[in-house]
């Protein structure tokens, strides 16, 4: 019998487990644990990422090839391929909420250019002594158009917009390499040196920043030095619950191969599918888990970065140092300005026991904030809490696949009549907060029922696990969406900050928060922004809390509208992002939570971290890259 | 160098003014009036008093109860920090603190209920119907600000003539269905029980004058209207100018409750406020003869119900009627643009108290001064304007028909300046109907017209004659004073060409330096004035300007010395001022014994018949007067007494006050320039 209920214990663990993980992440079957150290070329590539990119992902969208959404010829839309938990699914509300939020219709298409125009992308200029030198390494390499036009964008709206209309980029890499390890990255560097060649640091690829968009202005031979065959978990220290990882792993590959060991980092960006560990890095990234686990910054122990002066790394592991300033903070957040980040030692966990999803329903968006604001303050945020507003409670509702069953439909239908007509919730005024919960069973339920406690007093009811968990389902396929909007005229972008909370209780029915004041402003100045530039339909400004901290909070924005009626959609909404990151930093919201910097907010920096601040990164940059061979000119 | 200074603004004239006075100016766009008396005179009052009184409100925000607002307020973190600070200053417990700050919320909070307000709209009816023959407001401002409250919180800002125009602020709101504002109205008013309590539950709040360095009463007070207006429960209503405008002048703005209802925006609690001038203009002025006394020295009564009651013989006149305009409201965000950086504001725990920053003070001053001249811009102009400061300028009286031709004349030369008229029927009927309405302050004798000398009672001094001379002609100025803004920059620039011909830049400049007290004159836009007066001059044919030269034409000279004899009474004033100050002024001389002093100085010299110039035994010019010398640093305060430097302190290199005041004395009164 105990043996019995252990093995159903530890079934029902691996069930949860395998539900994380194929919720959103990519089922793999083949692999075997990496845990030994390995040399250099030793092994073949087993990540997720092939040299190739493209012949797995999309060129000119999100993700991969074989998923995407659309609208079936009945007009309902679909979500394709087999590898998310919407795959396959007809979301038949989506139509409706899409047609009636952006004034657009299935009728109206945008389609994409279907192929690369290869001519139409700017020869490679190549510097060809760095090139016969490269080849002696064997290290390979390629200067096929495919591959450039691959690195020359992240996935910022313009990016996108531009790949679809098959817009001409002014600037690509003239070529790309992949080293298979640290050594492989300390022969290109000093190559690169050598022969004066501009290098950019690619990983994932996921930048909203315009952090990996060539500068137009560069002459040199740019290189694009991508990551993704460094992948392998080096060593895993069990005793220090640590790993040793190569940075170019990607998030997804990262957690699977922890968890064959029983561990894992517990870092989840929204992009972790496809961002690299280096990325992480070098943008100070921040995981929906972070109450838990920390942010980048709190799970680096140890960095091995290669730059033009040569390898910048720590003697020792200890967990904390008085060494002067610490300089992992240089390269934590430097963006691929000062060297690539080859090697992380990072801090691992086992695996959860247990792990729930929960919601909270509560009546307004201001009751929603005080809640959190109670919750930080308390110090028992669950490992993700995040509050969306009433756009994007709808936004998420509309996600819904069909159900099958009349007796959920009927459930739904009576949770929907208690709390809209017997609390009298307003279903244009309620939010919902998205909770998981990590740790041991017992704990978790302890730990949920403080949080719903807590939820009570601010006039929050408990909406279920359904409602938690399609919460987070929106933030890991809502890049796919975009690319639907595309396909309908509809430009959407997402852009967060974090502010402090700055709150003011008088009771439920009144509260201030400088939280709740950016929220409204931000969203009030878009739309007044889109009206004055001539957007002819009313734009959708929808806005989550997603992070929750002791001072502070992170705010995520959602941006999107219907641009039939505009000759230069992309400008436009430049200029309103432009105008809301002003009302954001006004409203004593920071230049970036997580996103980083990039070349799209460089001009706030000095306002940012002050004139001397940027002097003191670049006399940093100054001497460790002085004849700037990473080039990207991100940041400074 | 004034030349270059000439060229300069000859340079981008054309340009710049024209640009400016479209902006500032929207006489192209007036909206037009409707009676909302008409509508009473032929429904019942009961009815509309009674009425359902059901306005838009700001996004949808529910009411909220007097009570309910104490309690905000008493609980908000801003005031409890400032009751820590304040106990820990002076030692008493924070309870005590906190109780003061509760005594003075009850002393200050208003009590808006709705019965109250549909009695004063069924009183008011009754008294407005006998009192004035139209009340006229323009619909379409009313239909702005309709909007502009659902939009953002809406700050309502009337001039301030009369008592009269906060119960006409509410009565025109409560008539449009607008939500009713919460007036900031001062403490005096408390002084007759039942009104202030009447006054209370209309929507009234009070302040004391001055509370000067109390802590805690600032942090009640601004944290009271900042609650009401973050929260947008009310559209909040102040007068900009402080207090009732004595002389029909518009006042300089005072600032402090602006900066209140200003940082809220600039803290982000709220997305934008809607700043909306409102202009209130009188025909005829209840408190009339009342300000004139008031300005001579007799104090003036002290608020009283039951002198509120003798009032009632007012009741039995008639006072034409009243135009408001409610100007388009300003916003805030849109003003602040690349003035103030609101991020500024962000290193600082928002419920803590901060001296607003110099960026700031600024740009609060800058918009406090363009809202009161937007209230100038849309103030109706009555005939009786015109024809009070051309009688003023012929004491002796003139012919009626003489009297008609020129206020047509005036009339050409103010619409070309973009006054705002209202001009009923033809010139000679609207004289004639002026006269009648007027009848206690000029005469038609035969064929003369001349200002009214109250009648004395009996045998009278030398000094009383004057006396009630000076009550008519303080009386008459209050009516030429409401057309002063739109003449007074080219007036400056007429005096300024008068007296020193070759350095008219540097004239007028030290003129509009020294006037500033006395007129809204934007901070720093002296160059923009100097070209507006001159596109004017320009436009109207009586300058012209050869190269850098300012040149009169021929057919210039009724209109520059119309200008001249405009401002002359104020050049008097400061002149007088100055004299006393070099001649007769002890050292040590106190603020008090300053008006009294000047006043029997200024007697003196009209009995010795040296002066004809009435208007400088006004108390407002006299204290302007020393605030502008003050201000120039010719004269200074030392522990409250004033240390004249006017003969020592030169004010600008060319420029000494006193060769300015001398030269001024000796050809500014040349009477062959007077017409």
């Amino acid at each position: 019998m105990a043996s019995d209920s252990n093995s159903s214990e530890s079934q029902r663990i691996a069930q949860q487990r395998l539900r994380i993980i194929a919720g959103h992440l990519q089922k793999h079957k083949d692999d075997d644990s990496g845990t030994i150290a390995t040399e250099c070329k030793a092994e073949a590539n087993k990540g997720t990422v092939p040299r190739k990119r493209q012949e797995i992902m999309k060129w000119n969208g999100w993700g991969y090839s074989d998923s995407k959404f659309l609208f079936n010829k009945k007009g309902q839309a679909e979500f394709t391929g087999k590898r998310y938990r919407l795959s396959g699914m007809v979301l038949p509300s989506l139509q409706d909420w899409f047609e009636n939020t952006f004034g657009a219709s299935v009728n109206h298409k945008s389609p994409a250019t279907p192929a690369l125009n290869a001519s139409a992308v700017p020869p490679a200029s190549l510097n060809e002594a760095f090139v016969e030198d490269l080849k002696a390494t064997g290290i390979p390499f390629s200067h096929e158009a495919e591959d450039r036009v691959f690195r020359a964008h992240g996935h910022c709206l313009h990016e996108i917009f531009a790949l679809r209309e098959g817009k001409k980029f002014e600037r690509v890499p003239d070529m790309v390499v992949w080293p298979n390890c640290h050594n492989d990255v300390v022969k290109i560097v000093e190559l690169a040196c050598k022969h004066n060649v501009c290098l950019i640091p690619y990983g994932g690829g996921t930048s909203v920043t315009s952090a990996l968009e060539c500068p137009p202005e560069e002459t040199r031979c740019i290189v694009s030095l991508d990551t993704s065959q460094m992948n392998r978990i080096l060593w895993i220290d069990e005793k220090n619950l640590v790993a040793h990882v190569e940075a170019g792993i990607i998030g997804q590959d990262l957690e699977r191969l922890l968890n064959e060991s029983g561990y894992c980092t517990g870092h989840e960006p929204d992009s972790m599918e496809f961002s690299s560990l280096g990325g992480w890095v070098a943008t100070r990234a921040s995981g929906m888990k972070k109450n838990v686990y920390g942010n980048i910054e709190d799970l680096v122990i140890h960095l091995k970065v290669v730059t033009p002066r040569g390898v910048i790394e720590k003697s020792c592991q200890g967990p904390r140092m008085s060494t002067g300033p610490d300089i992992h903070h240089f390269i934590l957040g430097s963006e691929g300005t000062l060297g690539v980040v080859t090697e992380v030692t990072m801090k691992i966990r086992p695996i959860p026991e247990y792990q729930k999803y929960g919601s909270v329903v509560f009546p307004n968006f201001e009751a929603g904030v005080a809640c959190l604001r109670e919750v930080a303050k308390q110090r028992c945020a669950p490992a993700s809490i995040r509050l969306m507003d009433n756009e994007q409670f709808q936004f998420g509702h509309a996600l819904k696949p069909q159900v099958s069953s009349i007796f959920t439909n009927f459930v739904e239908g009576l949770k929907k009549f208690y709390i809209t007509k017997f609390k009298g919730f307003d279903p244009h005024q309620l939010v919902v907060a998205t909770l998981l919960f990590e740790g041991d069973r017992e704990r978790v339920l302890q730990h949920e029922k403080q949080v719903y406690d807590i939820a009570a007093t601010f006039g929050g009811l408990a909406a279920g696990e359904d409602n938690g968990q399609r919460g987070y389902i929106l933030t890991f396929v809502i890049a796919y969406l975009r690319d639907l909007g595309m396909d309908y005229y509809v430009v959407a972008e997402s852009f967060e900050t974090s502010v402090p909370w700055d709150s003011l209780c008088f009771s439920l029915l009144l509260s201030f928060f400088r939280v709740l004041d950016l929220c409204r402003n931000v969203k009030e100045r878009i739309n007044r922004e889109c009206k004055e530039r001539g957007v002819q339909f009313q734009p959708l400004t929808s806005c989550r809390v997603t992070q929750t901290y002791d001072a502070g909070a992170c705010v995520y924005f959602y941006f999107a509208f219907n641009y039939r009626g505009l000759a230069d959609p992309v400008h436009t909404y430049e200029r309103v992002e432009h105008a809301a990151r002003e009302e954001i930093l006004a409203n004593g919201g920071s230049l970036s939570h997580h996103h980083g910097v990039g070349k799209l907010r460089k001009e706030w920096m000095k306002e940012s971290i002050s004139s001397l601040g940027v002097g003191m990164l670049q006399s940093v940059k100054d001497y460790v890259d002085p004849d700037n061979i990473f080039g990207n000119r991100n940041l400074l | 160098h004034p030349h270059q200074a000439t060229q300069m603004s000859n340079y981008c004239l054309n340009i710049l003014v024209f640009v400016t006075l479209q902006q500032r100016d929207p006489m192209l766009k007036r909206d037009c009036f409707e009676d909302i008396l008409e509508e009473r005179r032929n429904s019942s009052d009961l009815k509309y008093a009674l009425r359902c009184y059901a306005p838009v409100l700001y996004k949808g925000v529910t009411p909220c109860k007097a009570n309910m607002l104490k309690n905000i307020v008493l609980q908000s973190d801003q005031l409890h920090y400032v009751i820590n600070q304040v106990s820990q200053e002076s030692g008493e417990a924070p309870d005590i603190i906190q109780e003061e700050a509760s005594v003075i919320l009850e002393e200050m909070a208003h009590r808006l209920q709705i019965s109250t307000v549909r009695c004063f709209a069924f009183a008011l009816s009754k008294a407005f119907k006998t009192l004035f023959q139209h009340v006229c407001v323009n619909e379409e401002g009313i239909q702005r600000l309709q909007q502009a409250i659902q939009e953002h919180p809406v700050v309502l800002l009337p001039s301030h003539r009369s008592y009269m125009d906060f119960l006409l602020m509410s009565y025109i709101l409560y008539t449009y269905d607008l939500a009713l504002p919460v007036i900031a109205a001062g403490m005096d008013f408390m002084g007759m029980k039942f009104v202030g309590e009447m006054l209370r539950m209309s929507g009234a709040f009070f302040i004391r004058r001055s509370f000067g360095g109390d802590k805690l009463y600032w942090a009640v007070f601004s944290e009271y209207v900042k609650t009401m207006l973050r929260n947008g429960f009310a559209p909040i209503e102040f007068f900009l100018e402080g207090t009732r405008s004595r002389t029909c002048k518009s006042l300089t703005p005072k600032l402090g409750l602006l900066n209140i209802v200003i940082e809220p925006f600039f803290k982000g609690e709220v997305f934008d406020v809607n700043l909306v001038p409102v202009s209130i203009s009188y025909e005829r002025i209840l408190e009339e003869s009342l300000y004139a006394r008031e300005l001579l020295g007799v104090p003036k009564p002290k608020e009283s119900t039951s002198g509120l009651l003798k009032a009632r013989r007012i009741l039995s006149e008639d006072y034409g009627s009243i135009h408001v305009y409610f100007g388009q409201p300003v916003s805030v965000r849109s003003l602040a643009q690349g003035k103030v950086n609101r991020s500024t504001y962000n290193l600082f725990p928002r419920h803590i108290p901060r001296k607003p920053m110099e960026e700031t003070q600024s740009f609060v001053n800058d918009t406090a001064y363009r809202i009161v001249r937007l209230q100038e811009d849309n103030m109706v102009l009555k005939p009786w304007v015109l024809m009070a400061s051309l009688l003023l300028q012929n004491l002796e009286g003139l012919e009626l028909s003489v009297l008609t031709e020129q206020t047509v004349w005036l009339r050409g030369l103010a619409l070309s300046y973009a006054a705002f008229l209202d001009w009923p029927a033809p010139t000679a009927k609207v004289v004639s109907s002026s006269l009648a309405l007027h009848r206690g302050l000029a005469c038609v004798s035969g064929d003369r017209v001349s200002l009214v000398v109250g009648e004395p009672l009996g045998p009278v001094t030398p000094e009383e004659a004057l006396f009630n001379r000076a009550v008519s002609v303080l009386s008459c100025a209050s009516y030429r004073n409401q057309v002063l803004h739109v003449f007074l920059r080219p007036a400056m620039l007429a005096v300024a060409m008068l007296h020193l011909s070759d350095e008219v830049y540097n004239c007028f400049s030290f003129l509009w330096d020294m006037f500033s007290n006395d007129f809204i004159l934007c901070p720093g836009d002296t160059v923009q004035d100097f070209e507006e007066a001159c596109y004017l001059l320009v436009k109207t044919g009586a300058v012209q300007m050869p190269q850098q030269d300012i040149v009169m034409t021929d057919i210039g000279q009724p209109t520059l010395s119309f200008f001249n004899g405009l401002l002359e009474p104020f050049l008097q004033g400061y002149q007088v001022v100055c004299r006393y100050l070099c001649e007769e002024a002890s050292e040590g001389l106190t603020e008090k014994q300053y008006i009294p002093a000047v006043r029997s100085f200024a007697v003196k010299l009209i009995l010795a018949g040296n002066l004809r110039c009435y208007e400088v035994l006004s108390s407002d010019m006299q204290k302007n007067a020393l605030a502008a010398l003050l201000r120039m640093d010719a004269v200074r305060k030392v522990k409250n007494r004033m240390i004249s430097h006017i003969n020592q302190t030169p004010i600008s290199p060319s420029l000494s006050l006193v060769a300015v005041a001398e030269d001024l004395y000796r050809d500014g009164l040349t009477p062959s320039y007077i017409r």
